[in-house]
């Protein structure tokens, strides 16, 4: 039964076929957590929205210094997309009970997450070897706060990996599922977070005129 | 309403729903303080928000001394003022009653009401209400701190909430911000719990339309705080950037004191987007749990089916959506386009109409009910007249036009105190004495829960009513004192001696109320299992109040609605959600002819 014919359910009336309405899903503890994990990402969605707002809203303004390309957040961009394929990887061997390609798959992703936070940080050192590391000029603020908030992000999602490569070293002392689950939900959240940086990277290197369609649309030039 | 006959339904026997492995308390303190049970986790909740909603009750009285006794208080100073605004509203909206009705009622019902052990992640649920404390306990710290708390209006607004010369701007505003930023983490950690177990943990047979409106108006309220919360999250870290590194997220370049501070380029407009981003949905997050437990004690209380059902779930879900897209209306005399107002006039205008169809339903669910006047009840009819009261005259705010002249008026104060003060702390009572006797297996004494009702509600319009009138003729809020203004006649302050001598009887009779659960809770009567008879799942457990895991050795199971009051043919007023149909005690006459309908 799909949520919008649940909600036209006319639960005054007896159940047309006469008996209990019974939800056939069976819920366990790895659903519950999946579904956690799905209204979290809603979320920190919505965090990294309203920032996405912020900065477009403040880019319009004719004394806009956007902060300069870096070749090196083209590299770090890589290295996350690297290890989501790595989460992938160890996705799908998962569901075919490789478990050493799970291991391969897991470790590359935790290697090129450590690369990709590393990373973000030499960007900011080059900011301020660039000496344009100047937090009254909006874009330099901006583009410190949304990277840091998304690092932070990758550092909690660290921190599940770690969880998640203990289960898979030590899968027998836990339930294959839920071993499984953890997986894919580390999957999940690397996928979403790449997707996010994506989104944000475009932004923060757009310059002042390949967002102009957009903004223009949302009203704001 | 299920219109029973026995041995008409047919009956499929469900599988058992898979167990939820619970932490079991091996001693006092997992027991009793770091515990993972939602009931006391609840508890914690409530006792913690109702602990600092009182400090903010003494700073309104702070307030109402200066204002109804004007240089009579040489110890209330401006900057004192301005610090007892700040945080009387901040602590009132956001950690009394978010905290109370998503942390407190949220933790208690959900499991219960939908028939779950507990809730979907109990640890993450223990984490949050100590993350709570947390930023109360920050807040508290920022009375201690050199300049004492901040004094920049609860909303917060920069760039006067970080220069120099508004109150607590030293210490006092980061702290603030810090205890924003934690409490939106804990409660982050608690909406996660309580959306999941709704979606979840609920038992067999509960399906999303057999649910009680309370839960609709939780669960609905924590998808919005889920969603809001964020904006006020980004908006707080980022001043803090700028109090204490310097950036120009929201502060323009600024003279202060004739020195050139080092911002520029920052928008002060962009946080009060945020700010009320947040704010307008945060008056629903409030709301909606409101509107869901009113309905549930109305139609307990007047033995009633709820008029509507389906229409109120709705308009909960309605109301929810539409509350994100009015928020400019706090902004109309921020120099907006005209058409932006428009734009925001106009949806203000539509969130009436499900608001109103609620109000119908209630009202039409108390037609030919048959009408305890109980403490809950008054409670519940104190708050549908007190929120149509609050909702006419936000209607009224609604409009650009008006708005602007009575926007920094005594009007304002008063419309969103009556819809967002006063209101929900009536539903709060009812509540309280509604499930008081599940949460402490006593029964209250009904004549101090009476007397504690009518000094409360009409109190309450013996100080907003005239408030009315005092913005109507001009007198502007945010004021310290009005001083010789000649525009003014004696009245006006006259009226607001009345109204600070009435806000004293009014707090003070709150004394009555906490005497009232004290008192009982310690020689109180014992209840009975389900002492309003009431047909949803929370009253159906084995013991009372309910033990760790709720439910004993198995699960309940749901063969209706939580609404089955008068069910016709059946001998009981009341058929409680989890008695199968053939369980159903009918009346003599409706078995007879069921037996020969049969034949």
């Amino acid at each position: 039964m799909n949520f919008f014919r649940q909600l036209t359910e006319k639960s005054w009336l007896p159940d047309e076929n006469g008996a209990l309405s019974i939800r056939d899903n069976n819920v366990s503890d790895t659903a519950s957590s999946r579904v956690g994990l799905k209204v979290f990402l809603v979320v920190v969605g919505f965090l990294f929205f309203l920032l996405t707002v912020s900065y477009a809203g403040r880019m319009v303004y004719e004394d806009w210094r956007p902060v300069p390309q870096s070749w090196l957040m083209w590299q770090n961009s890589a290295m996350l997309f690297m290890a989501s394929v790595g989460l992938y990887f160890a996705q799908i061997s998962a569901r075919q009970d490789q478990w050493n390609h799970v291991k391969i798959g897991l470790i590359a992703a935790g290697a090129f997450t450590v690369g990709f936070i590393v990373g973000q940080a030499l960007a900011w050192q080059q900011l301020v070897d660039k000496g344009i590391f100047e937090l009254t000029n909006p874009a330099v603020a901006l583009f410190i706060l949304i990277t840091g908030l998304h690092g932070l992000h990758m550092l909690g999602g660290l921190v599940a990996w770690g969880r998640t490569a203990d289960k898979v070293w030590q899968r027998d002392k836990f339930k294959l599922s839920i071993v499984r689950q953890s997986i894919e939900n580390c999957a999940l959240y690397w996928h979403f977070l790449l997707a996010v940086w994506l989104v944000l990277f475009f932004l923060l290197f757009s310059g002042n005129d390949n967002m102009g369609i957009l903004l223009t649309i949302c009203g704001f030039k | 309403m299920s219109d029973i006959t026995q041995d008409d339904v047919g009956y499929v026997a469900p599988a058992e729903n898979a167990e939820q492995d619970l932490y079991h308390p091996k001693s006092w303190i997992t027991k009793y303080v770091f515990c993972q049970d939602a009931k006391v986790i609840a508890i914690q909740y409530a006792s913690t928000a109702i602990a600092i909603g009182l400090v903010a009750l003494v700073l309104s009285w702070l307030m109402r001394l200066q204002l109804g006794f004007p240089d009579s208080f040489s110890f209330i100073e401006p900057a004192d003022y301005y610090q007892f605004i700040t945080a009387h509203g901040m602590i009132m909206v956001v950690y009394l009653l978010t905290a109370l009705f998503l942390g407190g009622f949220g933790n208690y019902m959900i499991p219960l009401m939908v028939g779950a052990r507990d809730m979907a992640f109990p640890y993450v649920n223990m984490v949050s209400y100590w993350v709570y404390l947390t930023a109360v306990l920050v807040l508290i710290a920022s009375f201690f701190v050199p300049g004492g708390p901040t004094g920049a209006g609860w909303t917060l607004y920069p760039p006067q909430a970080i220069l120099s010369g508004t109150p607590g701007s030293d210490g006092g505003i980061i702290l603030m911000l810090v205890s924003l930023a934690l409490f939106i983490v804990g409660f982050t950690m608690g909406g996660l719990n309580y959306v999941v177990t709704v979606l979840q943990s609920r038992t067999r047979g509960m399906t999303l339309m057999r649910m009680p409106l309370t839960i609709w108006g939780i669960f609905t309220a924590t998808v919005l705080a889920l969603l809001a919360f964020p904006a006020l999250f980004v908006g707080a870290i980022m001043m803090l950037l700028d109090r204490i590194l310097g950036t120009s997220f929201f502060m323009p370049s600024i003279v202060e004191l004739g020195e050139h501070l080092s911002y520029s380029g920052g928008s002060p407009i962009l946080f009060q987007h945020l700010f009320w981003f947040f704010g307008h949905p945060e008056v629903y997050i409030v709301a909606l749990p409101a509107f869901g437990i009113v309905s549930d004690l109305i139609a307990v209380h007047s033995r009633r089916h709820i008029f509507g059902y389906r229409m109120m779930v709705w308009a909960i879900v309605i109301i929810g959506a539409l509350s994100f897209v009015v928020w400019a209306h706090h902004m109309y005399v921020s120099g907006m386009n005209p058409y932006f107002g428009f734009f925001f006039a106009t949806t203000t205008l539509i969130i009436a109409i499900p608001t109103a169809l609620k109000v119908y339903n209630w009202t039409l669910t108390l037609w030919k009910g048959n009408i305890r006047l109980n403490t809950p009840m008054l409670f519940a009819i104190g708050f549908i007249v007190t929120f149509l009261n609050g909702g006419i005259t936000g209607l009224f705010l609604g409009n650009v036009a008006i708005d602007v002249p009575l926007s920094d008026t005594m009007f304002v104060v008063a419309h969103f105190h009556m819809v967002m003060g006063v209101a929900p702390m009536l539903v709060v009572f009812g509540a309280i004495y509604h499930w008081y006797p599940l949460i402490t297996g006593k029964m209250y004494s009904e004549a101090l829960g009476k007397f504690h009702f009518w000094v409360t509600f009409l109190g309450a319009y013996l100080i907003y009513f005239p408030m009315h009138y005092l913005g109507f003729v001009g007198v502007p809020r945010r004021y310290f004192e009005l001083g010789d203004t000649q525009i003014f006649t004696e009245s006006v302050g006259q009226l607001n001696a009345f109204i600070s001598i009435m806000t004293f009887i009014v707090g003070f009779a709150q004394i009555v109320f906490f005497y009232n659960m004290f008192r009982s809770y310690i020689v109180g009567k014992k209840s009975e299992m389900n002492p309003w008879g009431a047909a949803s799942l929370e009253w159906m457990t084995p013991e009372m109040p309910p033990g760790h895991g709720n439910w004993g050795k198995s699960l309940p199971l749901v063969y209706r609605w939580a609404y089955d009051y008068g069910v016709p043919g059946a001998r009981d007023d009341f058929i409680p959600q989890n008695m199968a149909p053939k369980d159903v005690p009918m009346e003599k006459k409706a078995r007879k002819s069921t037996r020969k309908r049969k034949s």
